[in-house]
């Protein structure tokens, strides 16, 4: 128990310091490993909530993925930080207000409904033991009650995908590509061909 | 004052002990066995020199590069500079809290075992990423932007070929992966899939045929150009921890982990752990082997061969496997 509570406030704050230091980095490559201790700790705070199948897809697809092309892009580019940051001012307003709104619909949801279903129980979140694996319950409502939404996510992606290559695929033409199959199939009689030159004329 | 947390704490360091001690030591033999072999391959006779057979070779090797002088550049980013050796080789022992080694050998049994195992090989990448991008140097970037991509890529195939794994299984926990192949180790049916992992294995490991990320002849070494010394020493320990972990992966995927090849009477008298250390040398013989025999991939082939073939054949596969299952009624619970 102590030391569940230990590791809560643990993953807790150094996510919500993480995040800090990802708006407050100097440095852009510093922001973005920020975001990723930030992401590792919340996949922390899900492992303790029981929900060990969210926290490994937290980790493998925005840790070992999405922030590694991230990181990929903010090396490679060139941004002018102190630039940047004259804006800070002028964007304040608009930022929190963002701010101020998400903190007021968090509250909203802290006051009231407390009576209603999920928040029923009063004790301290505690994983909930099961007998069936928590994977095997989100299949279980993702694959039935969820099924179009599910669908439909899929086709949003593909679209976005088939999006994204149209974007960025041209063909120039004039590039040399490696034909393998064509490579593979080369022997010695197709490779060299053998002519008999007359003295004095070539080919 | 509970003492029983601090007796639980205690277990569980002994636990991690108990792992990654064994694991460190055989990265050290795992370093004389690779020389050898590929002496043995190349027709030269390898270490021969510390210790019988030159068996302490590697421990000497080790000794030589921590006692030399650990150089930052002032260009680097310090602090990057230095984690990124670090992450390399805590992400490659972090692994081996989910293997089993034997039937309740393991020092976490989580029921997303493979998963974790997924996350923590795809989270390799961020050490070489790091080391690179600190190293403030041409070759060190480069050979980071090639390893973030390929690594990547061969992530995508290897998630595939995991998929097709667990559909036969119907549990992501590692002991219940191990104990489905009781009847027929899943190497077998899937052979495809085992030869497309082993290959990705490769890749992910930054093994040859696959090590562009520190392709000597074009990159000096690659992103630990910049590194000397201890800090060199945890790149190379991570690589070969990171090695024998994929092996270790394969082996309980494919070849039954601990169990052994038939359940007759002297095969099966042997322990578990001791057919599970077999399978793992075999594979990490096989990651030499290709070592000492195939020339390094170019670039583009590299990509080609992820996204072209692995990445469609992988796909295809997930679809044939799940359909045989389903038409034969053959899913587990």
């Amino acid at each position: 128990m102590v030391l569940y509570s230990l590791t809560f406030y643990l993953f807790s704050s150094v996510a919500v310091l993480s995040a800090l230091m990802v708006i407050s980095a100097k440095n852009p490559v510093h922001s973005v490993l920020f975001l990723i201790l930030s992401f590792v700790n919340a996949s922390g705070l899900f492992v303790l909530l029981g929900a060990e199948f969210l926290a490994m897809i937290l980790v493998v697809v925005y840790v070992g993925a999405v922030a590694v092309l991230f990181l990929f892009v903010v090396m490679m580019l060139d941004i002018n930080f102190v630039k940047l940051r004259e804006g800070f001012l002028q964007y304040l307003p608009f930022g929190a207000l963002l701010g101020i709104v998400l903190v007021i619909e968090l509250g909203i949801l802290f006051l009231t409904d407390r009576s209603s279903n999920i928040y029923n129980n009063q004790t301290p979140l505690q994983p909930i033991v099961n007998d069936v694996e928590n994977t095997k319950m989100i299949g279980q409502i993702l694959y039935t009650e969820y099924f179009y939404l599910f669908q439909i996510c899929g086709i949003i992606l593909l679209v976005a995908m088939i999006g994204s290559i149209t974007l960025t695929l041209r063909d120039k033409g004039g590039v040399k590509r490696q034909n393998i199959d064509f490579q593979n199939t080369v022997n010695a009689s197709t490779a060299i061909e053998k002519k008999k030159i007359k003295i004095g004329e070539g080919i | 004052m509970n003492y029983d947390i601090l007796i639980t704490g205690l277990i569980i360091v002994a636990q991690i002990l108990a792992v990654v001690v064994p694991v460190l030591i055989s990265v050290a033999f795992l370093v004389y066995a690779e020389r050898k072999v590929l002496a043995l391959i190349q027709l030269r006779r390898g270490p021969n020199i510390v210790g019988p057979f030159g068996i302490l070779q590697s421990f000497a090797d080790a000794l030589k590069l921590i006692t030399k002088e650990n150089i930052i550049p002032s260009g680097s980013n310090k602090i990057v500079f230095i984690l990124a050796p670090i992450i390399t080789m805590v992400l490659s022992l972090a692994g081996w809290a989910v293997i089993p080694f034997a039937p309740g050998w393991v020092v976490s049994d989580i029921n997303v075992g493979i998963m974790y195992l997924f996350a923590v090989s795809s989270l390799g990448v961020y050490g070489i990423i790091m080391a690179g991008w600190a190293s403030n140097s041409q070759y060190p970037f480069l050979g980071a932007l090639r390893s973030a991509a390929q690594m990547v890529s061969y992530e995508v195939s290897i998630g595939f070929v995991i998929i097709t794994v667990l559909l036969c299984v119907g549990s992501l926990n590692l002991s219940k992966i191990v104990l489905a192949q009781q009847t027929v180790w899943f190497a077998i049916p899937l052979l495809p899939m085992f030869i497309i992992f082993f290959i990705s294995a490769l890749a992910e490991t930054n093994r040859l045929p696959f090590d562009l990320p520190e392709d000597e002849s074009t990159l000096v070494a690659g992103f630990f150009t910049e590194y000397s010394s201890a800090s060199f020493v945890l790149f190379f320990l991570g690589e070969y921890a990171s090695m024998i972990l994929m092996s270790s992966m394969t082996v309980i995927l494919f070849l039954g982990g601990w169990l052994p090849p038939f359940d007759v009477y002297p095969l099966n008298v042997v322990p578990g752990v001791i057919w599970f250390t077999v399978k793992v040398i075999f594979i990490l013989f096989l990651f030499i082997w290709v070592r000492g025999t195939f020339p390094r991939y170019r670039y583009d082939q590299l990509m080609r061969l992820g996204w072209k073939v692995f990445l469609p054949f992988s796909l295809f596969w997930v679809v044939a496997t799940s359909g045989f299952l389903v038409y034969f009624d053959m899913l587990p619970n």
